[in-house]
C-alpha cells in the first residue's frame, strides 16, 4: 500500500490510455510523456500497460507500508528516499515505512513513479488513466489517498538503472508534419511556423499547451466544420497561435490543425517548460508515411 | 474525397457531407483494416488512426481508396428506442422558429427515424439526423450554465440528449429518462456513429 503525503500541484494516475473509444467521444488520455512512463515501468518489471503515478512540477511524497521495488523517470527532478537523494531512471527498494520524495525539476516538467505491480484500481473502458476533463477514470489524487499494488508484473526486473539524456531547459526543436489543414494557411505562415522562436506558456495542461510567438496568417477565413484530432496537433485558434495538443485533447476540434508532432517529440514538447523556446522543423512532406 | 496528412499514425478523409462521412465510417468499420486503432466521423471528415508500426499509410490510403461507400441508410444497424417527454424549456422558440403548432412539431419529431452521424461535444453526446427533418434551429446566443443530462435538444439540423450535466447551448425540447452514457457499462454510450433511434412518446 502506498499512501501519498503531498501531491504537488498535479499528480494523477495514468496508463497507457483508451485507444479504440474515440468514435463514443471518450478521449485517449494516458502517460503525456508515453516514453518516460513505458521506462519506468520497464525498470520494474511491469507489464506495459500497469498504472503508475504521473506528477507535474513535483512535490509528490508518498509513504510505502511493504517493500516494494520502484523507479522514477520523466523530468529532472530530485528523487529522495528518507532524506538522501537517489538516482532518476534505476530501480530503488523502498521498505516499510519508507518515504519518497520528488521534488521539483529543473529541466522537464512531469515525472512518472512507477511502482512493482502497478497501482490497483478498477479499470474503466479497459483504463486505470484519469481524464481529466471528461472526468473518466480515477480523480485527480489527493493528500491521504491509499494505492493497493496490483500484480502488474512481467517477469523480474532486467536492468538497475538506464542512461536517459536528460530533458532540456534550453532551446527545443520539434519535428513537425504539415497538414491536415495546412491549405488553410499561406505559405507565409508556413516560414513563420519554421523561422520562429516560440514560447511555452503556462496555460498548459494534460489537455494541450499554448504557445506564445508570432501570429500565423490564414490564407482561408470561415468556420471549420468540427473533425477528428489526434495527439501532437498542432491546432490554430483565431489568436493565430498554435496550441499543442496532449493526451487528454478533445476527440474533435473546431480550428484548422496546420500540421502535426512527431510521435516522439510529443514528450519534448510536453517537457518544456514555461518560458521555454520551442523551434518547429518541417520533417516530412505532406502524405509522408512511416 | 480528400485524403489529407494527419500525422505518422492517422490520415484525415474530407467528404461532401455527413451522409458519406458516416457511410464511409461504416465501410471502414465493416472491412476489418488491420491495425486501425479509431475511426471518427464527424461532420464531413472521418479521423483513421492506426496503431505504430502495423500499416504504411499510403497502403491504408489505397484500401481506403477501394472501398464501396456505403450509403448510411442502407446498412442493418442497431436500433434504439429513446422514451421522451416533450416539457423542455424552449419547446415553445423551437416552435415558433419552424413555424409549426407544438402537436404538429412533437409529431414530426416523433416520426423521423434518427441517425447518429457523429460524437462530439462531450462523451457520448451523439449528433443525430434525419431525412425529413429540414428544420435549421439556431443555438441559443448564450449557453445555458447547467443542462441536466437526458435532456433533449435541437441545434442546426441535429438533435441531441446531453449523456451528463454540462453547460449548452442547444434548444431544449424534452427529456429522457434513459441513461445515454454510462462508462462502466462497455460500450458506455448508447449513441454511436450509424445507431438508429426513433422517440417514443411517454406521456
Amino acid at each position: 500500500m502506498l499512501t501519498v503525503l503531498a501531491t504537488g500541484p498535479l499528480t494523477t494516475i495514468q496508463d497507457c490510455g483508451r485507444p479504440g473509444h474515440a468514435a463514443m467521444g471518450v478521449r485517449h488520455s494516458g502517460a503525456v510523456d508515453a516514453a518516460s512512463y513505458a521506462l519506468a515501468n520497464r525498470l520494474v518489471g511491469n507489464k506495459r500497460n500497469a498504472a503508475a503515478l504521473e506528477t507535474t512540477f513535483g512535490g509528490l511524497m508518498i509513504r510505502s507500508s511493504e517493500a516494494v521495488e520502484v523507479a522514477v523517470t520523466g523530468s529532472t527532478a530530485p528523487v529522495v528516499l528518507n532524506g538522501r537523494p537517489e538516482g532518476r531512471n534505476a530501480v530503488l527498494v523502498l521498505r516499510s515505512g519508507d518515504m519518497l520524495t520528488i521534488g521539483p525539476p529543473t529541466a522537464g516538467v512531469r515525472s512518472y513513479l512507477a511502482v512493482r505491480g502497478g497501482i490497483e484500481i478498477p479499470q474503466v473502458l479497459g483504463s486505470r488513466s484519469t481524464d481529466t476533463l471528461s472526468g473518466i477514470g480515477p480523480a485527480v489524487v489527493k493528500v491521504g489517498d491509499t494505492m493497493a499494488i496490483g500484480n502488474q508484473i512481467d517477469g523480474h526486473p532486467l536492468l538497475d538503472q538506464a542512461p536517459t539524456a536528460d530533458f532540456s531547459s534550453a532551446e527545443v526543436t520539434l519535428r513537425v508534419i504539415l497538414g491536415p489543414r495546412n491549405d488553410w494557411f499561406g505559405t507565409s505562415a508556413i516560414d513563420v511556423l519554421q523561422g520562429s522562436a516560440w514560447t511555452s506558456t503556462n496555460h498548459s495542461n494534460r489537455i494541450g499547451m499554448r504557445l506564445a510567438g508570432p501570429k500565423l496568417p490564414r490564407a482561408q477565413y470561415g468556420e471549420l466544420a468540427s473533425e477528428g484530432v489526434v495527439n501532437g496537433a498542432l491546432q490554430v485558434p483565431p489568436t493565430g497561435r498554435p496550441t499543442i495538443f496532449l493526451a487528454d485533447h478533445p476527440v474533435t476540434g473546431g480550428y484548422p490543425v496546420i500540421a502535426v508532432l512527431r510521435t516522439t517529440d510529443i514528450a519534448l514538447a510536453a517537457q518544456t517548460q514555461p518560458g521555454q523556446v520551442i523551434r518547429f522543423v518541417i520533417d516530412g512532406d505532406i502524405g509522408t508515411v512511416q | 474525397m480528400r485524403i489529407l496528412s494527419c500525422g505518422e499514425h492517422a490520415l484525415l478523409l474530407d467528404l461532401d457531407d455527413v451522409e458519406a462521412a458516416l457511410g464511409l465510417q461504416q465501410a471502414i468499420c465493416d472491412a476489418k483494416l488491420p491495425g486501425v486503432v479509431d475511426v471518427v466521423p464527424a461532420e464531413h471528415t472521418v479521423l483513421i488512426s492506426v496503431a505504430p508500426g502495423t500499416t504504411r499509410l499510403s497502403q491504408l490510403a489505397e484500401q481506403i481508396s477501394a472501398l464501396a461507400p456505403v450509403r448510411a441508410s442502407t446498412t442493418s444497424c442497431r436500433e434504439v428506442e429513446i422514451p421522451v417527454v416533450y416539457d423542455g424549456p424552449d419547446l415553445l422558440r423551437v416552435c415558433e422558429m419552424a413555424g409549426m403548432s407544438e402537436e404538429a412539431l412533437v409529431d414530426r419529431h416523433l416520426r423521423q427515424i434518427w441517425t447518429v452521424a457523429f460524437v462530439g461535444f462531450a462523451p457520448g453526446f451523439g449528433y443525430m439526423t434525419a431525412n425529413a427533418w429540414t428544420h435549421v434551429i439556431p443555438r441559443h446566443s448564450e449557453s445555458r450554465l447547467e443542462v441536466r443530462a437526458g435532456a433533449i435538444g435541437l441545434a442546426g439540423r441535429y438533435c441531441g440528449v446531453y449523456p451528463s450535466d454540462s453547460p449548452g447551448g442547444w434548444q431544449i425540447i424534452g427529456h429522457t429518462t434513459l441513461a445515454v452514457w454510462c462508462p462502466k457499462r462497455n460500450p458506455p454510450a448508447v449513441l454511436r456513429p450509424g445507431t438508429r433511434v426513433r422517440f417514443v412518446r411517454t406521456c
